[in-house]
């Protein structure tokens, strides 16, 4: 049951072999079980999520007793467990963000995305842990502790996802959810083994979803395949009239594409993702990963992003100043943290939020502030969204040439914990392929391409803006012919 | 571009952040190594480039200035530190 996909799991729901009950039950305990060690939930209730897997069986019995595969399509989601990144807001439930500003914060509504799944029927486990304010790519800056890759415990899962993907590789859920503005969904997913998409900007609503960086956060799926994606992508997306950079669009089935074949499928290798700077390991997967597209009927061309190199020093002046701008709502007045002692009104502001946020939020804070004070703004911030633009127009020009673009999808494999801890850039590096497709709003994924030293190694698929049906599809053709993605770490029981 | 004790303090002060006097200069060189890895930007030609603020070109939606929302005000108020007949109490402002 831990190892089926979420069609299977959808298909005996409805053939009464298993209730959600039970299903739900099985992870909890395994919840239970391995929790203490990997620290990838924040939040768990138990009863709740029990109640809400009995209301999922009464709603399972209204669809038909002997349930057939037409009634599992009707509902492909209803009855199974899903665990939330602790980013998005759960009425009810505590949403902390990874944060001690937000540790006793419990939302009065829910996210865009909470309301869609729930409304899919799917049954809420927990909400898991992440880098704190999605500030993060090891785990290590959560206020609850840091989260173990389950694959080597010495090791990080990754970030700012980093429970979401611990959960799944782990199997203590079948899917979750992920937000991603440098990375942060397909970087955990590389460093745990998982397949994890990050839609195009504007496809999946971020009302609800804690602001990082306005410009580059969405919010996607992680889960064992690119199947499950496609299917939790379908519950996730869509225009929202609460978001205003939400876009209506005629609704899309993710999923219609997945079986294409890929003869004369073109794909584009950029010359600086495949330049030094990645581990033999990583290169090595990566190729053998290339070569199989090949086998698949698939043809590759050398393509150019000549200005990828400045993404990461752009993306650490633009992400910074948003969330400057976005983290300057937590003054211990509304909610959140509020400083025991102070002397007045700006000392409260400033005691509740030096005490409220961690020293990488704080960090991140400084530089934004800075980057946009007069002054400085033109330098930098504007600089920077010029430099944005000529990234972008790089990826356009790429797309001329190919139908989507491959890579690794970082730099080497998981990282042993406070191996990067001493210099904020050298962490910053580690989502030195992922953070130009945020910078551009495209849509990007990782799936497992094979290991590293038994450390799993991902490859990255980036697809042209809404091309999230062909990265998708190129996934899903690649997942037929390889097993990587249902590798799991051993010791985790079956 | 490197940061000053002084620029860190009225940093810190825009950003409603207390900074002590001991973490003061840690900060500072954090920065100062932050700023100096995005230094590389100013050497990039960017002339006639138009700034990209947003991935998608699109327009701010608009909507009827009507009234759609509950009032919600209890809800919200019941997760605030301190409130008084629908106010947020805060330290005085106005001696």
């Amino acid at each position: 049951m831990i190892e089926a996909s979420l069609k299977q799991l959808s298909a005996a729901l409805a053939q009464k072999k298993i209730s959600s009950v039970e299903l739900t039950t099985l992870f909890l305990d395994r919840i239970e079980q391995y929790n203490p060690t990997l620290n990838a939930f924040i939040t768990l209730d138990r009863e709740r999520t029990l109640a809400a897997a009995r209301a999922a069986d009464a709603q399972l019995a209204k669809v038909g007793a002997g349930g057939t595969a037409a009634a599992g399509q009707a509902a492909p989601l209803l009855g199974i467990p899903l665990a939330h990144k602790d980013i998005f807001c759960t009425a009810g439930w505590r949403t902390t963000c990874g944060s001690k500003m937000l540790a006793n914060f419990v939302s009065p509504y829910d996210a865009h995305v909470v309301e869609r799944f729930s409304n899919a029927g799917m049954v809420l486990l927990g909400k898991c842990n992440m880098d704190e304010f999605a500030m993060g790519s090891s785990n290590e800056t959560s206020h609850f502790g840091p989260v173990k890759n389950p694959w080597d415990l010495t090791c990080v899962p990754g970030g700012s996802s980093g429970g979401s993907a611990t959960a799944v590789a782990a199997r203590l859920t079948p899917a979750a959810t992920g937000t991603d503005t440098g990375g942060s969904i397909r970087q955990p997913a590389a460093l745990c083994g998982l397949t994890g998409l990050k839609p195009t900007y504007g496809v999946v609503s971020r009302y609800g979803m804690i602001a990082f960086a306005s410009s580059l956060d969405q919010g996607g799926p992680m889960a064992k395949s690119a199947e499950d994606c496609a299917l939790l992508l379908n519950a996730m997306a869509g225009f929202d009239p609460r978001d205003s950079t939400s876009l209506e669009r005629p609704a899309e089935d993710y999923s219609r594409d997945l079986e294409k074949p890929l003869a004369g499928l073109k794909i584009g290798l950029p010359r600086e993702f495949f330049a030094e700077g990645m581990d033999a390991g990583v290169r090595a997967a990566v190729e053998a990963a290339v070569a199989e597209y090949r086998k698949l009927g698939a043809t590759t061309v050398e393509v150019g992003l000549p200005n990828s190199n400045l993404s990461v020093p752009a993306y650490y002046v633009i992400a910074p100043a948003e969330a400057s701008s976005n983290l300057s709502r937590f003054d211990g007045v509304r909610y959140g943290h509020r400083a025991p002692d102070y002397a007045d009104l700006n000392d409260m502001y400033a005691k509740s939020r030096a005490q409220g946020f961690g020293a990488e939020v704080k960090r991140r804070i400084l530089i934004g502030t800075y980057v946009l004070s007069h002054g400085y703004y033109d330098a930098y911030y504007l600089k920077a969204q010029k430099i944005r633009r000529l990234i972008a127009a790089d990826f356009a020009a790429a797309f001329k040439e190919c139908d989507v673009i491959l890579g690794p999808t970082t730099p080497s494999p998981a990282f042993k914990f406070g191996a990067k801890a001493a210099d904020p850039v050298q962490m910053y590096l580690s989502d030195i392929y992922t953070i130009a497709v945020n910078l551009a709003g495209l849509p990007g994924m990782s799936i497992p391409c094979g290991f590293d030293n038994g450390l799993p190694v991902g490859l990255q698929i980036v697809g042209p803006w809404f091309g999230e049906a062909k990265m998708l599809n190129v996934a899903h053709q690649y997942q037929l012919l390889t097993d990587w993605h249902r590798r799991m770490p051993s010791g985790l029981g079956t | 571009m490197s940061l000053s004790l002084d620029d860190v303090s009225r940093i810190a002060r825009l950003a409603r952040i207390e900074i002590s006097p001991a973490e003061a200069t840690r900060t500072r060189d954090q920065l100062n190594g932050i700023l100096a890895f995005v230094e590389q930007l100013q050497a990039v030609d960017t002339a006639g480039i138009e700034p990209m603020a947003h991935a998608v070109d699109v327009v701010q939606r608009l909507r009827p200035d009507t009234v759609t929302e509950p009032d919600r005000r209890d809800d919200f108020q019941a997760i605030a530190p301190e409130t008084e007949a629908g106010l947020y109490l805060v330290p005085r402002v106005i001696e």
